[in-house]
């Protein structure tokens, strides 16, 4: 279980039904660890300024997380959190291993766009 | 500029176990107190699976209890900015400044220095691309995926070669690359290591490079004896060879000792005044979550004790 504050994904059907009814997705699949968290805790801090993203998280171990580790775009990943980046279903960007808030929002605001002022 | 809500009577750095005990201790005394965190809250605490040895807690995941020591903090109106850097500041006299990342401005009278530390690397060609593609700094996260591959473990210390035996559960072959002649590992963990038939050991060398395209595939090792480099096959490599204090910021504002360490007196007070540091980045011999929440609490009520008299003087 991930002790997280955002949306948990449970199941491959919850997964796609995220991305049917979003058009911008953040997925991060990992564990309670050490390179895992950091990346959760940056998700949780952003949420409310990325307001036209979806964040979400799910556990790495889930069987039914299969449908983020058998992506191609993560063959060659050795290390977790897989963060996937998803544009109106379709993997935009994906990372291995932990991220700095730098890298995450450099990621959203290329993919998605910058969150609007005010 | 700062404005009037922009002062705080404390700023504290960093958001580990130090800094979130000095933000309950200082909020709960009616010190206006603002913690500024670069990373996530709770700092490394927030990495360690379960914490066992924390007195009146008989087992706890470090992320749980970083999570309540900053509710505890929030409770007592302790303000926290996470996930921000410092841009630029000014640790002299009466009051402090600060300017952040997202350009905003700040000021205190008193500072508290809690920037604990983060895990070294090799700083090598490669690393930096092959992160999270075959180099790794956390065996319990990643060691599954090198299941029956053979790996190289980087580092002489306790984490090294503890680690290293915990990876033979996955890895059939494990070199260990250590750049001095003898071990700095407690004599147990050296004994577990050189008794398991899965490790063998490279000996005062260090790895130059990394080298693969979609995943590593072979590092360069150089003997630091003889100059010569050889490039070594490698499904993977992991890195333990230390942390280093978070004091790049404050090198030239506080002293600092040989290895970067905050030099503190008892009270946790610097050699500036009205500056305080505690925590992992201190100038000690044992880091453990219950020391960063003793130096936290010493830096808060000295610094609390330092701001009383410095309030009485601003008054007259």
């Amino acid at each position: 279980m991930l002790y997280t504050n955002l949306k948990h994904i449970e199941s491959a059907a919850d997964h796609a039904k995220i991305l049917s009814e979003n058009e911008n997705v953040m997925v991060v699949c990992g564990r309670m660890g050490p390179m895992c968290i950091p990346v959760y805790g940056i998700a949780e801090e952003i949420e409310k300024e990325y307001k036209h993203v979806k964040f979400c998280d799910m556990e790495f171990d889930n069987p039914e997380s299969h449908v983020i580790r058998n992506l191609p775009e993560v063959r060659g990943f050795m290390g977790i959190p897989f963060t996937i980046y998803y544009k109106n279903g379709k993997v935009a960007k994906a990372t291995s291993s932990i991220q700095t808030k730098g890298q995450v929002t450099s990621i959203l605001n290329n993919e998605f766009g910058a969150p609007s002022k005010g | 500029m700062a404005t009037e809500t922009n002062h705080f009577d404390a700023v504290v750095i960093g958001g580990g176990p130090a800094g979130l005990t000095a933000g309950i201790y200082l909020s709960r005394a009616r010190v206006k107190t603002l913690i500024l965190n670069e990373g996530t809250v709770g700092g490394q605490m927030v990495l360690t699976h379960e914490i066992a040895n924390y007195p009146g807690v008989e087992s706890i995941s470090g992320y749980q209890l970083g999570n309540i020591m900053k509710k505890q903090a929030l409770s007592f109106g302790c303000e926290i900015k996470s996930n921000i850097s410092i841009k630029e500041m000014e640790l002299k006299g009466d009051v402090k400044t600060f300017v952040l990342s997202d350009g905003s401005v700040y000021t205190s009278n008193i500072v508290i220095i809690t920037s604990g530390g983060r895990s070294r690397t090799l700083g090598v060609p490669g690393e930096d691309n092959l992160k999270g593609r075959g180099i790794s700094y956390c065996a319990t996260c990643d060691g599954d995926f090198f299941t029956d591959k053979e790996i190289v473990v980087v580092g002489g210390g306790n984490s090294a070669l503890e680690e290293a035996v915990s990876l033979t559960k996955y890895a059939s072959k494990i070199t260990i690359v250590h750049q001095f002649d003898n071990f700095q590992a407690f004599e147990h963990a050296i004994e577990e290591a050189r008794k398991n038939p899965k490790i063998s050991f490279v000996m005062e060398s260090t790895i130059t490079a990394f080298y693969g395209d979609e995943r590593l595939e072979s590092v360069d090792i150089k003997n630091l004896k003889t100059g010569d480099v050889t490039n070594f096959k490698t499904d993977g490599t992991f890195i333990f060879i230390g942390y280093i204090p978070n004091t790049e910021f404050i090198k030239d504002k506080v002293e600092l000792n040989q290895w970067g360490e905050i030099v503190v007196k008892n009270d946790m007070s610097t050699s500036v005044e009205g500056v305080y540091a505690a925590g992992d980045s201190i100038t000690k011999r044992f880091r453990q979550v219950t020391t960063a929440v003793g130096d936290g609490t010493i830096a808060a009520l000295a610094s609390s004790a330092y701001l009383n008299e410095l309030k009485k003087k601003l008054k007259k």
